[in-house]
Parts: structure tokens; sequence; C-alpha cells
């Protein structure tokens, strides 16, 4: 553990960040899904994802990602980090998975 | 840790401490001192469980009160507001 001080890129708060934006946003459907399958994974009889992992995993994308995604393309960033780490799928599966969608759908 | 070390209305500060694991004490309180509103409840440490620890022991978590103006000087845009963060038992010390 490191003592010097150190601040990591998703600690924001007090830095400048310009104005909020206050409109208010409707979630699209794939964003609904992420959240569905966040509370499915995390739930009691799976137990797979705990949300203190959700942020880690969210934590960790680097400042690049974490800048550029949006917050549930981070969640399900992070969802996938985290699932093929504890083995519930893999890179290759999530590939195959992406590779049958895209040439089903038009 | 079944009991809590702080009781409201008593002043804190946060611990300076620096780890580049997942933690939830955020930057711009470490090193600033406020007051123990209440207690939250007692859960397990989320340091250890977002790396595959068992979260033990448990940590009490308190929402902790401070005077904006102690954090941001001349840069609170309303000084008399005050801010509760909710933090750990193990990232509190009692003010000097």
């Amino acid at each position: 553990m490191s003592e010097e001080p150190y601040r990591p890129h998703h600690d924001l708060a007090g830095l400048e960040a310009g104005p909020v934006d206050r409109v208010e946003h409707n979630p699209a459907h794939w964003e609904k899904q992420v959240d569905a399958m966040l509370t499915l994974l995390s739930d009691e009889k799976r137990g797979l994802l705990r949300v203190d992992e959700l942020r880690r995993g969210i934590e960790s994308l680097g400042p690049q990602a974490y800048d550029e995604l949006s917050y549930y393309e981070r969640w399900i960033e992070s969802i996938r980090l985290i699932m093929v780490e504890k083995g519930v799928v893999s890179e290759a599966e999530i590939a195959e998975r992406i590779d049958a969608l895209s040439k089903a759908t038009p | 840790m079944s009991q809590s070390r702080f009781q409201p209305g008593e002043r804190v500060s946060v611990i300076r401490r620096y780890p580049h694991h997942h933690h939830r004490a955020p930057d711009y309180i470490k090193g600033r001192t406020g007051v123990i509103e209440r207690l939250c409840g007692i859960f397990g440490n989320p340091e250890t469980l977002a790396h595959h620890g068992d979260g033990k022991p448990e940590q009490p978590l308190y929402p902790v009160r401070f005077d904006v103006q102690h954090l941001w000087g001349p840069r609170a845009e309303q000084p008399n507001d005050t801010i509760e963060v909710e933090i750990y038992e193990h990232w509190l010390e009692p003010a000097a």
C-alpha cells in the first residue's frame, strides 16, 4: 500500500468539470438490459457479481476508456471483465455470440 | 468488529492513505475533519469484497458531515452548506 498521495483517475470529485447537464435522459433499451443483467448476476440465487466488484472493474478500465465510455457502457465492460475473470464466460464465447448476433441482424 | 468505535457528534479525521486497490474514501476528504452524523450499520469491507475477499472484519459505516468551506475554501458556492460522506470506520481516527 502506497502512502504517497495518489488520486486514481475515476476519483473526480472537486475537480473542474464545467456545467452540470441537468437534462433528463431516458434510458435506452440496451441500458435497461445491462441494469437487469447486473440485478440477475448479483441476486441471492446466482451471487456471481458484487457491486464492489462492479466498481473495481469500472475503476480498472483505464483513463481513456473511463472518459470515453458512457455510464452503462462502463457497467457492461466491467460485467464482462469480472465474468471472464471468474470463468463464468470466456472471451471466445462472447466473441462467438457477438459474431452470431451480428450475422443475424441485418 | 462487532462494536462501533465512534459516537454521533464526535469529531473525526479521515486518514491520509493512498491504496491503489478499490476503496470508498474519495480523495477530497482525505486528511479532512468532520463530525460523525450517525451509524448507518456494519457491513463487509468493500476493499476486500471487490478483490475476491470475504469482507472480514466487517466495518461500521458512518455518514460524516463536513463544512464545504473546510473542503473547498473560497471555491465553495454556498459557504454555509455541509456535505455528508459515508465513510467506513477503518478510514477514521479521532480528530486531533
